[in-house]
C-alpha cells in the first residue's frame, strides 16, 4: 500500500521535472541567434527568404511563442522528435539505434567502477592510515585527477600502437557470418579499452566512498558482537560491514548515470564508438538541432528514469525501509 | 576554533602543503607565459615535430605546425586557470543565492527552486556545456558561462543543506527572537558559518571545471582565439604515433592542476573540520 | 584463589602504549555455576577488563602485565586464530546496546545461525531449528515466524533475549555480561535478569556481569567485585559485602543509593569529586582524593590488601589498621 503511494508520489515528481527540463531546452532552443529554420536553410544553402518563410511557418515558427511550446510538448509526447537534417533520418530512429551501444559502454564502465571501487575501498579501510591504504589513496586520487580523454588516449598508445593488442576504434571488426562466441569476443575486445577510460574515474569515486563507509561501519556495535561471536574475519568484513555500507553506495550509483553519459561522449568520439554519446557530439558539430535537442531529452528520461528505478530499488534492499 | 590555530594546521597538513605548492607552480607556469613568449603559443618556432630535449632552444619540442609546446603549455595555463576560478566564481554567487533562498526560506520558494534545479541537474553536465557553448559560439566567457551552468546546482544544494541545518540552530532563533532583519540574520549570523564547506568544494569545484574546460578544448569547442591545454591534447590526437609527448605534456598539466585543487581541497577540508578522525 | 576456578584474573594491567595504566592490577576469580559482579562508576575500567578476557580490546590498547586464565588456558597472548575458537564458542558475551548490537539488515534467524554454524558441525537445515529452539529458551513466542524478522520488528527487551540466545547457542561455559540491562526500562531489566539466573542454572554457566547499578548485583550476582579508577577496592561475597562494606568507596556506593527512606529535607548522599584521569604513575589509593576518611599515607602508598573477612580482599589503609571507618 504504502510502496504504490510511494511510486506514484516519484513518478509525479518525476513527470513534473520532465516537464521543467521539456521547457527549458525549448528556451535554450529559442536564445540562440537565428532559429531553426535558418539552420536548416543554411545547412542546404537555400537563403530564398520566401523559402525560409515557408519553411518557419512550416515549423509553426512564426508563432506566438506560448502556442510553440505547446506544439513542442505535443510533439515530444507522441514521440514526433523531428528530422534530422544534417543525417536525413528520424530523430528517433537515429537515437534508438545508437542506445544499445552507449548502454553496453555505461553498463560494464560502472560495473567494473563497483566492483572494483568497492574492493579497493574495502582494502584501504581494514589498513587505514596504513601502507596500503595510503598507496590505495594516492592510485585513486590519481584516477580521479586524470581527463577520461588522456586515460583513453594513453591507453591506445600502449594497447594499440605499441603492443597492437586491442583495437583502436569502432564496435567490430568483424565482417560477414561469425559465430555468437566470435562476436561477443569481438565487441568484448572493442569495449574494453572505452571501458576503462570511462570508467576510471569513478573508480577513483567509489574507492573513497566505500572506504569512508566503511570506516563508519567497522566500529559500529552490531560489528563487535559479530567479533564477540568469533566469526572469521571476511565474513565479518564482508557480512557485517560492507553490505552496511553497500546500501549508500548503491544509491550513488544510480546518481551517476547522469555524469556517465557526458563522459561517454568523449570517451566514444576518440574510440568510435557507436553510441548516443558520440552521435551528440557530431549533431553539435553539425548543428543538427533537432537531433541535438532529442539526445538532451532522451538522457534526461534516462537520468530520471534510473533515479526513480534506484530509490525503489532501495526501499527494497534496506530492510528497516520495507518494513515499517 | 580560534583564527591563529587555522594556519597551523594547515601549514601540517602535508596534503594542503603539496596541493598549494603545486597550484603555485601551476600559477607562476601561467604568469610566466606572456612574459617569457610575449609573441604568443601560435608562431612557428621551429621545425615541426621536434621532440622535447632534441633541441636547446625548444625544451619541451613543437607540434606538427612548428609550435614550440612550452609556450603553449605556459599560455595554456593561463586560460585553464582562468576559466576554471571564473566559472566557479560564477557558479558560487548564483548558487549561494538560490541554496540562501531555499534553504532560510523553504515553502513554495525552496519547492520551485528546488524543481529548476532538479531540471537542470537532470540533463547530463557535459552535454548540456556542449549545447550551451554551441548555442552560443564558443568564446572564453561562453565556456565560462556553461561551466558555470552545470555547476550551480550542486554550490545550491550544499548552502541550502548548511541552511537548513543552521535554521533549527539554538543561536539562529535567538536572533529571530530579537526581532533582527532576515537579511541581517543571513548575512551576520548564518551565512560566515557555511562558509568552511563552501571554501573545500569550491576547490574541487575549479577541479572540475578545469576538467570540463579541457574535455570541451579537447573536442574543439574551446575559443579559437586561445590555445588552452584541452586543445593542445586534441591537436596532439592526431600525430600520435609520431609524437605521444604531444598528448601526454598538457595531458600532464591538466592532471597536476586537477591533482593540485584535490589536494588543497581535503587539506582544507581536514584543516577546517572540527571532528576527530576516525 | 582455588585452582579449579573456571576463570582467573591474576594482577591483570592493562594500558596505552606510553603505559597509562586504565587497568592496574586487578584480580579475581570465578567458578563454574557462579555469578561475579564487577561494579564501579564510568571510568573505572570494569568493561575494559571484560573486553580483554574476550579479546576485543581496542587497538590503542593492551596488555601491560598480569595474566588471565580460562578452563587452565592463558589468554594474555593468544593469536586472533586461536581466540576465535574461544569467542563464541567457550565464552559468550552480551553488551549494553541491544538497539545496536544486532546487524540491522541481516535477519534474527540468520544471525542465530552464523554462529552455529561457525562453531559446530550443523547442517542449514538442523542450525535452523536449533535457532528456533534457541529463541523459545529465552522466552521469545512465536519463535517459528520470529526466525526471519529483522531486529528492528523487536523491541529492547526481545532484542536482548536474542543476544542472550546468540552468546549461549555453542553452550558455553561462560558469559560476560556488561551492563546487560543499563539501556532496558525497569519492567524489562527484572525479566532479563531472571533469565540469566535461569540459563545459568540450567547449564552451570560461570556469568561475569559488569554493572554501575548495586540493586542487580544484589539480585543475581554470588560474589562482587568493586572497582575505582582500573583498581579493585574491595571484593567478596554479595551479602557480607553489600550488608557490612568494609571499603570507604563501597560504602559511599550504598549510601548514595536512593533508598525511599529519606526525609523530605534531607538531602540525597553524593560521593564529592570526580574521577580522575589516569596517569602514567601510581600514586598511593585513586580514591584518596574523594575519600572522607582518608589517612595521610592514602595520598602517598599504595594500600595494602587486606582481607577483614575469611573471604573477602580489600585495599585499604584504614581496613588494614582494623580501624572501622
Amino acid at each position: 500500500m504504502n510502496f504504490l503511494r510511494y511510486l506514484l508520489r516519484r513518478l509525479a515528481q518525476a513527470a513534473l521535472v520532465l516537464g521543467l527540463v521539456i521547457v527549458l531546452q525549448f528556451l535554450l532552443l529559442h536564445l540562440a541567434p537565428g532559429d531553426v529554420a535558418d539552420v536548416i536553410a543554411g545547412e542546404s544553402q537555400a537563403s530564398d527568404p520566401a523559402f525560409v518563410q515557408q519553411l518557419r511557418s512550416e515549423l509553426g515558427l512564426d508563432r506566438p511563442l506560448p502556442m510553440q511550446l505547446l506544439l513542442h510538448l505535443q510533439r515530444v509526447v507522441t514521440l514526433d522528435w523531428g528530422q534530422a537534417h544534417s543525417m536525413d533520418a528520424p530523430v528517433w530512429q537515429l537515437i534508438a539505434e545508437r542506445l544499445p551501444g552507449t548502454a553496453l559502454l555505461m553498463v560494464s564502465a560502472l560495473l567494473l567502477a563497483i566492483v572494483l571501487g568497492v574492493a579497493l575501498g574495502i582494502l584501504a579501510a581494514l589498513h587505514a592510515r596504513r601502507g596500503l591504504d595510503g598507496l590505495i589513496s594516492v592510485l585513486a586520487l590519481l584516477f580521479y585527477a586524470t581527463p577520461g580523454f588522456l586515460v583513453g588516449i594513453g591507453l591506445i598508445l600502449i594497447f594499440t600502437v605499441q603492443l597492437q593488442w586491442l583495437p583502436m576504434s569502432g564496435m567490430s571488426s568483424l565482417y560477414g557470418d561469425a559465430s555468437w562466441w566470435q562476436r561477443s569476443v569481438d565487441t568484448a575486445r572493442h569495449l574494453l579499452m572505452p571501458m576503462v577510460s570511462l570508467s576510471l574515474f569513478y573508480v577513483a569515486i567509489y574507492t573513497r566512498l566505500m572506504r569512508a563507509a566503511m570506516l563508519e561501519v567497522l566500529p559500529m556495535d552490531h560489528v563487535r558482537t559479530a567479533r564477540a561471536k568469533g566469526l572469521g574475519r571476511w565474513r565479518i568484513v564482508w557480512h557485517h560491514a560492507a553490505r552496511n555500507a553497500l546500501l549508500p553506495i548503491v544509491t550513488m550509483a544510480g546518481l551517476q548515470v547522469s555524469s556517465l553519459l557526458g563522459g561517454s561522449v568523449i570517451v566514444e568520439t576518440i574510440f568510435g564508438w557507436p553510441g548516443i554519446g558520440r552521435l551528440a557530439f557530431e549533431a553539435v558539430f553539425k548543428r543538427d538541432v533537432p537531433l541535438v535537442m532529442g539526445i538532451l531529452l532522451l538522457s534526461s528520461v534516462l537520468v530520471l528514469l534510473v533515479s526513480l528505478l534506484v530509490d525503489l530499488i532501495y526501499t527494497r534492499l534496506d530492510p528497516r525501509i520495507r518494513l515499517r | 576554533m580560534t583564527m591563529n590555530t587555522l594556519p597551523r594546521r594547515l601549514l601540517s597538513s602535508l596534503t594542503f602543503v603539496v596541493g598549494t605548492g603545486l597550484l603555485l607552480a601551476m600559477l607562476v607556469m601561467a604568469l610566466l607565459g606572456p612574459w617569457l613568449y610575449p609573441q604568443g603559443p601560435w608562431t612557428v618556432a621551429g621545425a615541426p615535430m621536434t621532440w622535447p630535449g632534441a633541441d636547446a632552444a625548444l625544451p619541451l619540442g613543437t607540434d606538427a605546425l612548428g609550435r614550440d609546446i612550452l609556450a603553449g603549455l605556459l599560455h595554456g595555463a593561463r586560460v585553464s586557470l582562468l576559466i576554471g576560478a571564473a566559472a566557479t566564481a560564477v557558479a558560487l554567487c548564483v548558487g549561494i543565492v538560490v541554496g540562501t533562498l531555499t534553504g532560510y526560506f523553504g515553502g513554495w520558494v525552496d519547492d520551485l527552486l528546488m524543481r529548476l534545479t532538479d531540471a537542470v541537474q537532470t540533463v547530463p553536465p557535459f552535454l548540456l556545456a556542449i549545447v550551451v557553448v554551441l548555442i552560443v559560439n564558443p568564446s572564453v566567457a561562453s565556456i565560462v558561462g556553461a561551466i558555470a551552468l552545470i555547476s550551480w546546482p550542486t554550490v545550491a544544494r550544499l548552502v541550502r543543506a548548511e541552511f537548513m541545518r543552521l535554521r533549527e540552530a539554538d543561536f539562529v532563533s535567538a536572533c529571530r527572537l530579537m526581532g533582527m532583519r532576515p537579511a541581517r540574520i543571513i548575512f551576520v549570523q548564518m551565512l560566515p558559518n557555511a562558509i568552511p564547506p563552501i571554501v573545500v568544494s569550491s576547490s574541487i569545484m575549479v577541479a572540475s571545471a578545469i576538467l570540463i574546460e579541457s574535455g570541451l578544448a579537447f573536442l574543439g569547442l574551446g575559443d579559437p582565439n586561445v590555445i588552452s591545454w584541452g586543445t593542445m591534447v586534441g591537436l596532439g590526437r592526431s600525430d600520435l604515433r609520431a609524437g605521444w609527448y604531444l598528448v601526454v605534456i598538457p595531458g600532464l598539466a591538466i592532471m597536476l592542476s586537477v591533482l593540485a585543487l584535490n589536494l588543497l581541497g581535503d587539506g582544507l577540508n581536514d584543516a577546517l573540520n572540527t571532528r576527530l578522525s576516525p | 584463589m582455588s585452582p579449579s576456578a573456571l576463570l582467573q584474573v591474576q594482577d591483570m594491567r592493562l594500558g596505552l602504549a606510553d603505559g597509562t595504566a586504565l587497568v592496574d592490577g586487578v584480580s579475581w576469580s570465578l567458578a563454574a555455576g557462579q555469578t561475579l559482579a564487577v561494579v564501579g562508576e564510568s571510568g573505572s575500567g570494569k568493561s575494559l577488563s571484560a573486553m580483554a578476557l574476550m579479546g576485543l580490546l581496542p587497538p590503542a590498547v593492551r596488555w601491560l602485565g598480569g595474566q588471565a586464565h580460562f578452563e587452565g588456558q592463558a589468554l594474555r597472548d593468544l593469536s586472533e586464530r586461536d581466540y576465535r575458537q574461544i569467542q563464541g564458542r567457550r565464552i559468550g558475551m552480551i553488551f549494553q546496546e541491544p538497539m545496536t548490537s544486532l546487524n540491522p539488515v541481516m535477519r534474527i534467524g540468520d544471525q542465530l545461525v552464523e554462529v552455529l554454524r561457525c562453531h559446530l558441525p550443523l547442517s542449514a537445515r538442523a542450525a535452523r531449528d536449533r535457532a528456533v529452539e534457541l529463541l523459545a529458551s529465552v522466552q521469545i513466542p512465536q519463535p517459528e515466524q520470529r526466525i526471519s524478522h529483522y531486529p528492528h520488528q523487536m523491541s529492547g527487551g526481545q532484542r536482548q533475549r536474542v543476544m542472550i540466545a546468540m552468546a549461549l547457542a555453542c553452550d558455553p561455559a561462560l558469559l560476560l555480561a556488561d551492563e546487560p540491562t543499563t539501556a532496558l526500562d525497569v519492567t524489562v531489566q527484572a525479566d532479563i535478569l531472571q533469565l540469566l539466573r535461569e540459563q545459568q542454572q540450567r547449564r552451570a554457566l560461570g556469568v561475569l556481569l559488569i554493572t554501575h547499578d548495586l540493586g542487580v548485583v544484589s539480585q543475581v550476582a554470588d560474589h562482587v567485585v568493586v572497582m575505582y579508577a582500573g583498581q579493585v577496592m574491595e571484593q567478596g561475597p554479595v551479602a557480607q559485602v553489600l550488608s557490612q562494606p568494609a571499603h570507604p568507596y563501597t560504602q559511599g556506593l550504598l549510601r548514595a543509593r536512593p533508598s525511599g527512606k529519606l526525609a523530605r529535607s534531607e538531602r540525597l548522599h553524593e560521593i564529592a569529586g570526580m574521577v580522575a584521569a589516569p596517569t602514567r604513575e601510581r600514586l598511593g589509593c585513586p580514591f584518596a582524593a574523594r575519600c572522607a576518611s582518608a589517612l595521610p599515607q592514602c595520598a602517598r602508598e599504595q594500600p595494602p590488601v587486606v582481607r577483614p573477612a575469611p573471604e573477602r580482599l580489600a585495599a585499604c589503609w584504614l581496613v588494614s589498621q582494623g580501624a572501622a571507618p
